[in-house]
């Protein structure tokens, strides 16, 4: 029994990112609402980046500026990949709510299941 | 009536700082938390804020959307023209360390220069989505 | 110059996507695509020859070693790729001056274009990459710019379609990066050959299993793998015809190479065919895709759809083989992918040239247009000859390298699907062609005429290639074949 706590204390930040993933999906696939779909999206990338930085930390690491008084320092590199993968993530986020707008202006309606209605009736 | 004067005031106190915080933001992301991208959101934020308390058309007069439209790609040709300069000095594409006559000061030149392109396009970016969403269903 | 190719056949149609993005009217950025699709084609061309005389080509970024930093890597299948792309870009160029200009409001044509030359470069960027973060970076370049195209559509149901295309689609490259996660903890480098090269060396085999899986379903989504296709019979019909014609022809090629990539050389046999049954589900959902996709094909009243169906179907024969695996089997996969893209090309190309006259293209609207639009519709009828496979077509070349290959490890049974469907694609092609052939003209078009030369001589460019290296496939099936031993022949 102490071992499960253990090892989830030990390793939070897993659990922690695999909870995120899977409720951003949940949210994405569950939900009708075309912003909550987005909302779930991002809750989704959000997780991705934990699964890069967590593990750039290393036990004993300082800063990654080269400084002659330190030997460890923290891995400074999936800071960069998720800095882009953020970038990458608030554009399809503009997009997506854009698109939103645009829908909302066409259909009177972002509910996914208003808008396939209306399509049917073509 | 008594709250938005209060908005007003503060905003017009905090926005200088908002913005040398962007430029701090900027050019310290050699040695801590920063860069382009960072600055360039604190910087849109600081503009977006000034045109949500005072509204789009002044906000306009200030920044007119042709010239957050022309900076988009502005940014963009800065950081692909520091590329191709190295290009032209005898290195790879991006290769910094060919363009000054040392490694060492080409290298900081580079990366200034590639952060300032990000900066630009970034918060010209951000302003330039304010604007799209913000100017929407205003009778146009 | 000549040695710093790779990195200008990714910069010369981001240069142009930047300058299209600065002159607002629409014949300047038409005149900025145009020259940058053929610069970027010549490139792509000279980058080809270099690979064939010359081996692999590798370029670093930077200056960086490759272990640090982004290595652009070139060889065959990469160069295959690169000139596929480029050439459809190039050849649609023309075809997109009367095209966008009839279905894109006038001040938003530059923005097309801009937002095409984007996912021109993000392309292109995929295929020349050999970092994996990198190949992420330009698979969400070309997806996000292809929802904008998308979304430009004439129907309100083009931004529905380029909304489900984003959220599938993110939830696609986000897996993939969560597998290169994975990957990049256990191997220490992003360099696709690197990771390649050390996962040899790893011990603990679970998280580059999870990697694997990760990234597969993320690239099936980008490939639309059945059942993970579900965005793109919407987001092909309803997208504007230049829009419909550069994606189809393109983006899943691309997907596909990157898929091929991963496969073979990155993960290798051992993972790949030893400890996942990669080979057994991709064969089962390639066979799926080709029924289930062209049973639902036959079904459309609306041209476009029953296309982006038959595409589905399609990307089925390319992942067939691909999950054979063998020399030929491989070959014949990525022979097709070139033969799609020119049938697709095609294909798409004579549906713009109608919905240029015709607005929707609805089977029965399009009812004796051959009368009308002979030239068209007989680019049609020679591209869907090519998609059934009638020998003398490039869809014979490509069926004909499955066929051997499933006979060859002796699954006669996969053969005689293969022929089957075919049969499949022989009746939704000969709907339409009787359809426009054999009908009296509907009342739309009465009023047709015949498509404008900027449309017709791109049109029978491509269609004229489908028979042209139908019969002389020396050079395609060549190519293929070089790419395919390359591929199966590395290390991993």
């Amino acid at each position: 029994m102490i071992d499960v706590f253990s090892e989830l204390a030990s390793h939070y930040n897993q659990y922690i990112t695999v909870f995120l993933m899977v409720a951003g999906l949940y949210i994405v696939i569950a939900r009708g609402n075309m912003v909550k779909k987005l909302v779930g999206l991002s809750l989704f990338q959000t997780s991705v980046y934990l699964l890069y930085i967590s593990p750039a930390k290393i036990v004993g690491g300082t800063a990654p500026i080269v400084d002659p008084r330190f030997a460890v320092y923290s891995n400074p590199l999936p800071h960069v990949l998720i800095l882009t993968a953020i970038v990458v993530g608030i554009a399809t986020l503009a997009l997506g709510l854009a698109l939103v707008v645009r829908i909302n202006e066409a259909y009177g309606s972002i509910e996914e299941d208003e808008i396939f209605e209306r399509d049917q009736d073509h | 009536m008594r709250l938005d004067v209060i908005l007003r005031v503060t905003t017009k106190l905090i926005l200088p700082f908002m913005l040398l915080f962007a430029v701090y933001v900027q050019f310290h992301g050699d040695y801590g938390p920063g860069g382009g991208f960072q600055a360039g959101t604190i910087a849109a934020a600081g503009f977006i804020l000034y045109g949500l308390i005072f509204g789009l058309p002044a906000m306009m007069r200030f920044v007119p959307a042709a010239i957050v439209e022309a900076l988009i790609p502005l940014g963009v040709l800065i950081f692909a023209g520091v590329g191709v300069y190295s290009m032209l000095n005898g290195g790879n594409f991006l290769d910094y360390s060919h363009l000054e006559h040392d490694p060492v000061h080409g290298q900081e030149w580079g990366v200034f220069l590639v952060e300032l392109g990000v900066f630009i396009t970034v918060s010209s970016t951000m302003i330039a989505i304010f604007y799209a969403f913000a100017g929407r269903g205003r009778g146009e | 110059m000549l040695q710093h190719l790779p990195v200008l056949q990714v910069m010369v149609p981001l240069f142009g996507a930047l300058v299209a993005a600065l002159s607002r009217r629409p014949g300047p950025s038409w005149l900025v695509m145009t020259a940058a699709s053929w610069i970027a084609l010549a490139i792509s061309v000279t980058l080809m020859h270099q690979v064939l005389t010359g081996g692999v080509i590798s370029y670093h970024i930077g200056g960086w070693d490759p272990s640090l930093g982004i290595e652009y890597r070139v060889d065959v299948f990469s160069a295959l790729i690169l000139v596929l792309v480029s050439g459809i870009a190039a050849v649609s160029a023309p075809f997109a001056h009367r095209s966008v200009a009839s279905e894109i409001p006038e001040d938003r044509i530059a923005w097309f274009y801009t937002m095409y030359l984007l996912a021109l470069t993000g392309l292109l960027g995929i295929a020349i990459t050999g970092d994996a973060f990198n190949a992420f970076v330009f698979l969400e370049v070309s997806s996000l710019s292809s929802y904008a195209l998308i979304a430009l559509g004439r129907d309100r149901r083009a931004l529905v379609a380029a909304y489900q295309y984003l959220i599938l689609g993110t939830i696609g490259a986000t897996f993939y990066v969560i597998g290169v996660g994975f990957l990049y903890v256990t191997t220490g480098t992003l360099n696709l050959g690197l990771i390649g090269e050390r996962l040899a060396a790893v011990e603990s085999t679970r998280p580059v299993l999870t990697a694997l899986a990760f990234i597969t379903v993320g690239i099936s989504l980008k490939l639309a793998l059945f059942p993970l296709h579900v965005w793109l019979p919407n987001a092909y019909a309803y997208a504007p015809s230049t829009a419909t014609v550069f994606l189809a022809a393109t983006a899943t090629k691309v997907a596909i190479y990157l898929f091929v990539r991963y496969l073979f050389t990155v993960f290798g046999d051992r993972f790949v065919f030893a400890e996942l049954p990669i080979q057994q589900v991709l064969i089962v959902l390639s066979v799926a895709a080709i029924f289930g996709a062209g049973a639902v094909a036959i079904f459309q009243s609306d041209v476009k759809r029953m296309f982006a169906y038959s595409s589905v179907a399609q990307i089925g024969y390319i992942t067939l083989g691909i999950a054979i695996a063998t020399q030929t089997g491989l070959t014949g996969g990525i022979v097709h992918v070139i033969n799609h893209g020119l049938i697709k090309g095609a294909l798409f190309m004579a549906l713009g040239a109608v919905a240029l006259q015709v607005r929707h293209c609805h089977i029965e609207e399009l009812a004796g247009l051959g009368q009308k639009m002979p030239l068209t519709m007989s680019a049609l009828v020679v591209a869907g000859l090519g998609l059934i496979g009638v020998p003398g077509t490039v869809g014979f070349i490509s069926k004909w390298y499955l066929i051997v290959a499933s006979f060859e490890v002796g699954w006669w049974w996969l053969a005689v699907l293969i022929v089957a469907s075919s049969l499949l694609t022989v009746v939704y092609v000969g709907r339409v062609v009787e359809a426009v052939w054999f009908r009296e003209p509907s009342e739309v078009a009465r009023g047709a005429r015949e498509a404008p030369l900027s449309m017709l001589i791109p049109m029978w460019l491509l269609a004229g290639a489908t028979v042209f290296f139908g019969i002389d496939a020396n050079l395609t099936a060549g190519i293929a074949a070089k790419a395919a031993a390359a591929l199966l022949g590395s290390p991993g």
